[in-house]
């Protein structure tokens, strides 16, 4: 698959999920709650210290549009690239684990169903080898 | 068929194409990644026409108010000429008006401007001494309330420019000045939310513009100002400052000394410890943090952890180390 067609696959594929949860509202209402999770988790808050926190919310949206079912045209290799930073300061799967706890928290907070909930994590885990550029 | 112009250059936009597919087709060098959005690396300002409301969805009021927008999320109706954040600025000559030291450190600088410009208290200009030399300071004075821009210029050893201005700049003399730029200003609107402004030393003149223009136009929720110095020479306009406690019920002014036991009537600490002492929680409230860039970032980051919404967080951190 071309990286358009593939595009064009995710977005059909997951417009549904990213209609039920409510779409960019709903992506707004959650980087907030999300970003403050991430932010006092000591597990994981050295990886966001020093970093200019507005564009850092920006990304942490980014992400949880994407994860969201929502449009993006983020690539794998883009993944790759936008980690490897990390990667090199130590960034694994327990990191991974703590996001992708928050994720759920966010969205528990925000009161959605457990089956979207479901399939919000899977899309984000979909992305973990990338993220940890394995 | 609508028209894009960019850098002098007019494209006509594509069925369906997008403000940023349309340049980069062009080879116009724009920046960009996320492509839906989202990311806003591919920020611009309309400087004619305005931009769809969707292109400016999720960005800050303060920016939507100077028709910033996302290109590539930009589908334009009308004509549209687009600049990048950086290039919009023009020269314009001022001329000093007045020059009047608040104290050792830190002088207030009146100018009077060739032509009008059109700014917001809290927004900051760069004022030149040469063509190749010149430094941002924010601008303390209200339009509808100033005659002239005012400027809090603190003098920095060695400072190439703040030098000059306290030594050598004389009334009457004229400069070059550009803006004005920045997204730290008050955007009318949510009248009843509460206002934290906190600012050290020459932080305060962002601060005295945005509160004044709050207070002007009408805002009525309770407003905070922390001001803070190491000690309480630095603590300037508090005169100007009470005289505003006792005309407005609804504002109140912390002054703060940090390297000194506090005077009576003064909070002993820096401005932004004391504020977070006194206020616990920050949902729902609008925070203006200006002045040291140490002290701007960690309170960012603690009044965010404290349940302040990131877009209600307005920083302007005053960093000393800028181009030559």
């Amino acid at each position: 698959m071309t990286e358009k067609k593939l595009a064009d696959w995710w977005t059909e594929s997951h417009a549904s999920l990213y209609a039920k949860l409510g779409g960019e509202a709903a992506v707004n209402a959650a980087v907030d709650i999300f970003y403050r999770k991430v932010l006092a988790d000591p597990r994981i808050n050295r990886f966001f210290e020093g970093v200019d926190m507005e564009k850092q919310a920006a990304k942490q949206k980014a992400f949880l549009t994407m994860a969201f079912g929502g449009p993006h045209n983020y690539t794998g290799m883009d993944m790759r690239r936008g980690h490897a930073h990390l990667v090199q300061q130590g960034l694994n799967d327990s990191h991974f684990d703590a996001v992708m706890e928050h994720l759920g928290a966010t969205m528990k907070e925000l009161n959605v169903p457990d089956e979207l909930i479901a399939q919000a994590a899977a899309i984000a885990e979909s992305t973990r080898n990338d993220v940890l550029g394995r | 068929m609508t028209n894009l112009k960019y850098g002098g250059d007019t494209y006509p936009l594509g069925k369906d194409q997008s403000v940023l597919d349309c340049l980069v087709e062009h080879g116009a060098p724009v920046p960009f990644s996320c492509r839906s959005g989202v990311c806003q690396t591919c920020l611009m300002r309309a400087v004619r026409g305005a931009p769809p409301e969707v292109s400016q969805q999720g960005l800050k009021d303060s920016l939507k108010l100077q028709n910033y927008f996302l290109a590539c999320v930009c589908h334009p109706v009308e004509d549209i000429e687009a600049a990048l954040p950086h290039e919009v600025l023009s020269s314009v000559p001022a001329t000093v008006a007045a020059l009047a030291p608040f104290n050792g450190e830190i002088m207030q600088v009146a100018l009077e401007c060739h032509e009008s410009l059109e700014y917001r208290p809290g927004q900051f200009i760069n004022l030149f001494r040469d063509p190749t030399l010149g430094r941002s300071y924010s601008l303390a004075s209200v339009p509808q309330q100033d005659e002239h821009l005012h400027l809090h210029v603190r003098r920095l050893p060695e400072g190439k420019v703040s030098t000059w201005i306290h030594e050598e700049l004389r009334t009457g003399q004229t400069v070059e000045i550009r803006g004005p730029s920045g997204d730290c200003f008050y955007v009318p609107g949510r009248p009843e939310q509460e206002i934290v402004l906190i600012g050290t030393g020459s932080g305060l003149a962002p601060l005295y513009g945005i509160l004044r223009d709050a207070l002007n136009r009408g805002h009525s929720g309770p407003i905070r100002l922390f001001h803070g110095s190491r000690n309480r020479e630095g603590l300037y306009l508090s005169g100007e400052l009470r005289d505003l406690v006792r005309e407005y019920s609804n504002f109140d002014y912390v002054p703060c000394v940090s390297g000194e036991e506090p005077a009576p009537g003064l909070a002993g600490g820096r401005a932004h410890e004391v504020a977070f002492r006194e206020i616990a929680d920050f949902r729902d409230k609008r925070l203006f943090l200006c002045g040291h860039p140490e002290m701007v970032s960690a309170a960012k980051k603690r009044a965010f952890l404290a349940g302040a919404a990131m877009k209600d967080i307005y920083a302007d951190p005053f960093n000393v180390n800028a181009a030559p």
